[in-house]
C-alpha cells in the first residue's frame, strides 16, 4: 500500500515535469518553429558570452526563448489595475492552471515494468473512472479564464473571458463525445485500458490505434481540442487585432506567465491525450511483450524491460510529434471569426459526434461484442 | 478516509457553505458555491462513491455554475452595499432560522439517535457497480429520464426559436435577416 502510494507520487510528480517541459518544448517551437515556418530567421539574439558561435554553432534562439523571455517576464512589475478585484485577480492565474497540472497524471505513460520483483504499472493513478475525471477536470478550466476576465475591470479583458467560457463550455461537449465513442469501442474509462486495448494488428499489419478505429473521433477531438487550448485558429478570446490580449490583457509578470503556462499546457496536454486516445499511447506497432512481430511474420526478440523502456520513448516521441503538429497548425491557419465558431462547434462537430456514437453502438451491436 | 481528513473537509464545506451566504459580491457568493460542491465531491470520493463524486464535479461544478456565472453577468449583479429589506422579514428570517438551528440541536442531541457503522460490499459506488443498476434493474426508469430531458430540450428550443415574421429583427445571422428583408420588400412590391 505505502510502496504503491510512492510509486504512484513519484509518477505523478514525473508526468507534471513532462506536460512542463513540453510546455517549454512547445514555447521554444512557438518561437523558432514559427520562424522557421515563416521563414524568418527568429529570436538568435541572446546567447551566454557567444558561447556557441565560438564553436562555429549557428544560434538556435534556446537562451532567448526557454531563458531570457520567461525571466524578463517574471522581473516584471506585477500590477493590478484599478478598481480591479485584487483577490479574484491574484488568484485567477492559478484556478486557470491547476485543473490542466491535475488532469496530467491519469495518462498512462508505460506499459507494467517490472523492477527488482515489483510490478508496476506505469501511470500515476490507475483510476477506473479516468475518462470521468479527465471530463471533470476540464470543466474546471473554464473558471481561471472567466475570473481573469472579470476580475481586470477591463471590457476587453471581460469580453475575452465571455468568450473564452463559451468556448469551452460548447467544445467540452463534442469533446466529451468523441471520448464517449472511444470508450465504447474499448469498452473501458480506464486510460490505461484503452491503451492496452489499442495492442495488437489487424490484417496482419494495421496497428490497432484508435485513429483506424474511431477516425472520425480523432477528428472531431483534435479540432475540439485545439478549441479547447484556445489557440488558433480558435484564439478568440485572446485575438490580438480585437482585444488586446482578451481576458489576460490586464496581467503582468509572473502572473501573465502563468497564464501562457496554462495555454502551452493545454496543448501539451491535448497532445497527450490525443496519443493515449488515437495514437497507441506507448504501444509500438507490432511489438509484443516478447518483441517485434513483424507483418511477414518473422519475430524479433526484444526483452521485456527493453519493451517497457521502448513504450516510454514510443510515448514522448508521439506526444512531441502531436505538439509539433498543433504547433504547425497554429502557424498555418487564419483565424474564424465568432459566429463560423459557433457554428462549427454546435452544427458541425457536435451532430458528428453524436453520429459517431450512434454508429459505434450499432458497430458494437451488430459484431455482437456487448457484454 | 482518517477521520481527521473527514473533519477538515467537513469544515471546509461548511466554511465555503458560510461564504456563499455572507460575501456581498456575488461573483464570491459563486465561487464559495463551487468550493462547497468540489469539497462535497471529495468527500463523496474518499467515501468511495467515486462516480458520484467526478459526476458532481462535472455536472454542478463544471456546468451549472457556469450558467449562474453567465446569469450574474447578463443581470449585471453588483455588490451589496448595505443591509436590505423590511424589519418584519429580517424578524420572521432570524426566527425561522433559530427554530432551525434549536431543532438540530434537538435532533443530535436525542438519545435514539445511534451510530451504526455499516459495511458496505465490495466494489459499492464503483462505476461498475452503478452502471450494472443503472442498465438493468433501473433501465426503465433511465431511459425514461433521458425521453424526459429531451422533451425538455425540444421545448427550451421552440421557446427560444424567434420567428422570423418580426421584421427581421429577430434573426440572429446577419443573412437570413437580409434575405428576410428581401422577402418583406418584394412581398410589398407585389402588393
Amino acid at each position: 500500500m505505502t510502496a504503491e502510494l510512492i510509486s504512484g507520487a513519484i509518477m505523478a510528480i514525473l508526468m507534471v515535469l513532462i506536460g512542463l517541459n513540453l510546455s517549454l518544448f512547445l514555447l521554444y517551437f512557438e518561437r523558432k518553429g514559427s520562424a522557421l515556418i515563416q521563414d524568418r530567421i527568429g529570436s538568435n539574439r541572446a546567447s551566454i558570452t557567444g558561447f556557441g558561435k565560438r564553436f562555429g554553432m549557428p544560434n538556435l534562439g534556446i537562451i532567448n526563448t526557454v531563458i531570457a523571455d520567461p525571466v524578463k517576464l517574471f522581473t516584471k512589475e506585477d500590477f493590478v489595475p484599478d478598481g480591479a478585484d485584487k483577490f479574484l485577480h491574484t488568484l485567477a492565474p492559478f484556478i486557470a492552471l491547476f485543473p490542466v497540472m491535475i488532469t496530467f497524471v491519469i495518462i498512462p505513460f508505460g506499459d507494467t515494468i517490472s523492477i527488482g520483483g515489483h510490478k508496476i504499472d506505469l501511470t500515476a493513478t490507475n483510476l477506473n473512472a479516468g475518462a470521468l475525471y479527465l471530463l471533470a477536470t476540464l470543466g474546471l478550466g473554464v473558471y481561471g479564464v472567466a475570473l481573469a476576465g472579470w476580475a481586470s475591470n477591463n471590457r476587453w479583458a471581460l469580453l475575452g473571458g465571455i468568450r473564452a467560457t463559451a468556448q469551452m463550455i460548447s467544445y467540452e461537449l463534442a469533446m466529451g463525445l468523441a471520448i464517449v465513442s472511444v470508450i465504447m469501442t474499448f469498452g473501458t474509462l480506464n486510460l490505461q485500458e484503452i491503451v492496452r486495448g489499442q495492442g495488437g494488428v489487424w490484417f496482419g499489419f494495421l496497428p490497432r490505434w484508435g485513429i483506424f478505429t474511431q477516425p472520425l473521433a480523432f477528428v472531431i477531438f483534435l479540432v475540439a481540442g485545439v478549441a479547447e487550448s484556445k489557440r488558433v485558429p480558435f484564439d478568440l478570446p485572446e485575438s490580438e487585432s480585437e482585444l488586446i490580449l482578451g481576458y489576460f490583457t490586464e496581467y503582468s509578470g509572473g502572473k501573465q506567465v502563468v497564464f501562457m503556462l496554462t495555454d502551452l499546457a493545454e496543448q501539451a496536454l491535448i497532445a497527450m491525450l490525443l496519443t493515449t486516445f488515437f495514437l497507441g499511447g506507448w504501444q509500438i506497432p507490432w511489438l509484443m511483450h516478447d518483441g517485434f512481430h513483424l507483418p511477414g511474420g518473422a519475430i524479433l526478440a526484444v526483452p521485456a524491460l527493453a519493451v517497457s523502456i521502448l513504450g516510454v520513448i514510443a510515448f514522448l516521441v508521439k506526444a512531441v510529434a502531436v505538439c509539433v503538429f498543433l504547433g504547425m497548425v497554429r502557424w498555418t491557419l487564419p483565424r474564424f471569426r465568432y459566429d463560423q465558431l459557433m457554428r462549427l462547434g454546435w452544427k458541425g462537430l457536435v451532430p458528428l459526434g453524436l453520429f459517431n456514437v450512434l454508429v459505434t453502438a450499432f458497430v458494437i451491436v451488430a459484431t455482437g461484442k456487448v457484454q | 478516509m482518517p477521520p481527521f481528513l473527514y473533519l477538515f473537509l467537513g469544515a471546509l464545506a461548511i466554511v465555503s457553505a458560510l461564504g456563499v451566504v455572507v460575501q456581498r459580491n456575488p461573483i464570491h457568493c459563486l465561487l464559495s458555491l463551487i468550493s462547497t460542491l468540489m469539497v462535497i465531491a471529495i468527500l463523496f470520493i474518499g467515501e468511495d462513491a467515486v462516480v458520484v463524486g467526478f459526476l458532481q464535479i462535472i455536472v454542478y461544478a463544471g456546468a451549472i455554475m457556469v450558467l449562474f456565472l453567465f446569469v450574474i453577468w447578463l443581470l449585471n449583479l453588483q455588490t451589496e452595499s448595505g443591509p436590505t429589506g423590511h424589519i418584519v422579514l429580517k424578524t420572521l428570517g432570524s426566527l425561522a432560522a433559530a427554530a432551525l438551528a434549536a431543532e438540530l440541536s434537538l435532533f443530535l442531541a436525542a438519545p435514539h439517535l445511534q451510530v451504526k457503522m455499516i459495511q458496505e460490499p465490495a466494489g459499492y459506488g464503483s462505476l461498475e457497480s452503478l452502471a450494472g443498476k443503472l442498465f438493468t434493474d433501473y433501465l426503465v426508469a433511465f431511459e425514461v429520464t433521458s425521453v424526459l430531458l429531451l422533451a425538455a430540450v425540444v421545448g427550451a428550443v421552440a421557446l427560444a426559436r424567434r420567428m422570423p415574421n418580426a421584421a427581421g429583427e429577430g434573426a440572429s445571422d446577419p443573412r437570413a435577416a437580409g434575405a428576410i428583408r428581401a422577402a418583406q420588400a418584394s412581398s410589398r412590391v407585389q402588393g
